[in-house]
């Protein structure tokens, strides 16, 4: 669409009409809120932050933790991927080498020995969730990670996987068949 | 050079210094409480020191009112880490935060804030050429915002020096010149005699008979002090901060509160140029005082209206886009310039026209 | 007091002056800038002394907050490199040469035509009354002679700032 722009006029030029309205708007919501108490955060969601916990959409990328599989087993086969791609350089993997302790389950080669993502560097961009070929780390729905040093900040495997949880509904790749089989008809008919 | 003289000045020096500081520290709060309520939402309301729960009524109000939150604000500034990053120019660096500071408490100093308290005039210099000195203070202060862009070296800073350059430059002369036919209405460049100029009656104050002067005074105000809807050296969209990027904890806060003092100063300048200083046209509240009492309401009137300024200013921050830089400029120079000149002449040919009756 | 005081302004000035011109710290053309403000700002701090308050406003106002900056945005903007600072262009050392024996001739006429001692310094006190008498009265001619050498300057960057755009 094409909008025509009318040539301004003289008060317009001096930007006149735009300061009324200006000051219209801006005293209306000052009203609002100074007089009457009424915020936006009461609307929408019924208070502020603390006391009312903000809800989590579906979607939403908080911090990346590590998952099992229905079986319990670690789904990471240690590939390294997503250490590579991870643009602040928030994961350290370490590889059990040759001859290093077996993977938790039958189908996997290796599982790492140590995986460690730095909190304070994570961006959570998604970028691990999004290259890692196993499904093995996901963004979660934790938002409001504290600690009282940098050590602190730095969780390991364990914790990880702890935080993270089983992921039964998650089989290999048949998500990604699925996205697949979804994007062929893509333009939805209808 | 009597002692009592120096005595009182340093009094006068302390007092007013304390009280712009205050000033700033309070501004930022009205500041992040105007625009909270324009957008719908409260603004700081939380922070409180430990004693503050132990007051009934008034501790938990004053905290719903943010009362502390300039303190902690102030103490978190100089307790963060102050990080100088690698690339930038030293010496620059360390002098910039300073010498944007500087200026803004300097205007301070000729602005008459009050008229008498005993046999003291309520000035801290009682200079002649006030407005000019004003002025060539207020110039002075764009190398802080320059110098910042430039000891930063690296590019978002650097241009928002480089604009600051220029729109400081520009609106300069529209400022100059919005003024210059107050001084042919006074005859005198002293500030002093431009508030006793306006006294008797609400007519009597500038902005009645200057309104065009005021007007272009006002936009330029907005200008010098990198106020939106003129903040392109700042910029945050764009610019990412402008002058200030690289900056960090008490360096940036001096940047900050030096915004906030020249509102300050500005404020000052209109009142005393427009709206009469510390007088008020009834109850003889526009005589220089007799006792203390009337000393200090003048203070207070004074500071009342600076408040009023300073409301105004935050308030078109909230209300108004940011200028593109090419209407910043047209406005500048091919709308106020212009406008600008036109009032001295019609002023001067008013005034020849009623002397030569 | 005021004689002290003239010393410290003197030699700060006279001092900026020199770091502005012969910096044993750094060549950049930015920090020469900078002395340069600062020497206008002692200047005015001299001026003050002789009572021209008038003057010494405008020195800062003028030189100090509007010409330097000006210097300083284009200094920023062309970023001048090492190489360039260091060529000696004979056109600019003949210049340079005239113009300070020009000054100092000038100068010295000026302080052996004096009379010794004949008073204290004329009264100025921001009498803006009595600037501009003296501008617009004893000494138009030079004051209208200096605007159209300014105009003329004017002009004359329009002018080449318009050529090399085509
Ligand atoms: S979310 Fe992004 S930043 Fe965080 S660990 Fe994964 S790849 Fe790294
Ligand atoms: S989490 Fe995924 S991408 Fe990262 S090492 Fe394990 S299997 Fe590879």
């Amino acid at each position: 669409m094409i909008v025509e722009r009318k040539p301004l006029n003289l008060a317009e030029r001096f930007y006149l009409p735009a300061l009324g309205n200006g000051f219209r708007v801006t005293w209306k919501h000052f009203r609002k809120t100074l007089f009457h108490g009424r915020t936006a955060a009461d609307e929408t969601s019924g208070g502020y932050y603390p006391e009312v916990p903000w809800k989590v959409e579906p979607g939403y990328r908080g911090a990346p933790y590590l998952v099992r599989d229905q079986s319990g087993d670690t789904k990471c086969v240690s590939c390294q991927l997503c250490e590579f791609v991870c643009p602040p350089k928030a994961i350290r993997i370490t590889p059990p080498g040759p001859g290093g302790p077996p993977a938790d389950r039958a189908n996997a080669e290796k599982m790492p020995r140590e995986f460690e993502i730095n909190m304070l560097r994570c961006i959570f961009c998604g970028l691990c969730q999004e290259v890692c070929p196993e499904e093995a780390i996901f963004l979660q729905k934790d938002y409001s990670l504290t600690g009282l040093t940098r050590e602190e900040m730095v969780y390991n495997k364990e914790r990880l996987l702890a935080l993270g949880g089983h992921h039964t509904g998650i089989q290999k790749w048949k998500q990604k068949a699925d996205e697949a089989r979804a994007q062929e008809s893509f333009p939805v008919p209808g | 050079m009597d002692w009592q003289f120096l005595a009182f000045s340093l009094v006068k020096i302390i007092a007013a210094f304390a009280v712009v500081m205050t000033m700033v520290a309070y501004s930022v709060l009205v500041e992040r409480k105007v625009s909270a309520f324009i957008q719908d939402r409260l603004g700081p309301n939380r922070t409180q020191p430990f004693f503050a729960k132990y007051i009934p009524g008034l501790g938990p109000l004053l905290t719903r009112w943010g009362v502390f939150q300039p303190i902690a604000d102030g103490l978190k500034a100089f307790l963060k880490e102050d990080f100088t990053p690698a690339h930038v120019r030293k010496v620059y660096f360390w002098l910039a935060p300073a010498i944007a500071m500087v200026p803004s408490l300097l205007t301070v100093a000729v602005i008459p804030f009050g008229s008498m308290m005993g046999a003291q005039k309520m000035v801290i210099a009682d200079l002649d050429v006030g407005i000019l000195y004003t002025f060539g203070i207020v110039s002075l202060g764009v190398y802080g915002i320059v110098l910042a862009g430039y000891a930063a070296n690296s590019k978002y800073p650097f241009l928002g020096g480089i604009r600051s350059t220029a729109q400081m430059i520009s609106y300069e002369i529209s400022m100059g010149l919005s003024v210059i036919p107050i001084f042919l209405l006074v005859g005198s460049l002293n500030l002093g005699d431009v508030v006793q100029h306006q006294t008797g009656g609400w007519f009597a104050w500038h902005i009645f008979r200057q309104p065009l002067g005021f007007f272009i005074f006002l936009i330029a105000a907005f200008a010098e002090t990198n106020r939106l809807p003129f903040d392109l050296p700042e910029a945050d969209q764009e610019l990412v901060g402008g002058y200030h990027t690289e900056y960090s904890s008490i360096k940036f806060a001096l940047f900050f509160m030096a915004e906030y003092a020249a509102m300050i100063a500005v404020s000052g300048m209109m009142v005393t140029l427009f709206f009469g200083g510390w007088t008020l046209p009834f109850l003889g509240l526009d005589q220089p005082a007799a006792t203390l009492g009337m000393g200090l309401l003048h203070i207070l009137v004074f500071l009342g209206k600076v408040c009023c300024f300073l409301l105004l200013i935050i308030w078109v921050r909230w209300m108004l886009p940011r200028f593109r830089y090419d209407q910043l400029m047209d406005l500048g120079w091919r709308r106020f310039i212009p406008l600008a000149l036109l009032n001295i002449v019609v002023t001067a040919g008013v005034l020849a026209l009623l002397a030569s009756k | 007091m005021e004689s002290i005081l003239f010393l410290i302004f003197a030699a700060f000035a006279l001092g900026c002056g020199l770091m502005t011109v012969a910096n044993p710290f750094s060549r950049s053309p930015v920090a020469s800038a900078l002395f340069l403000v600062l020497t206008m700002v002692w200047l005015a701090g001299l001026f003050v002394l002789l009572h021209a308050y008038f003057i010494a406003a405008v020195q800062i106002l003028v030189y100090a907050g509007a010409v330097m900056v000006l210097f300083l945005f284009v200094i920023m903007l062309l970023d001048l490199r090492e190489e360039e600072l260091r060529t000696w262009n004979r056109f600019g050392v003949a210049a340079g040469v005239f113009s300070v024996v020009a000054l100092l001739g000038v100068t010295a006429l000026t302080i052996l035509r004096s009379v010794p001692a004949a008073g204290a310094a004329p009264q100025l006190e921001g009498s803006t009354h009595a600037l501009g008498a003296m501008l617009f009265r004893q000494y138009l001619l030079p004051f209208e002679g200096v605007s159209i050498v300014l105009l003329v300057a004017m002009i004359g960057v329009i002018l080449l700032s318009k050529r090399e755009s085509k």
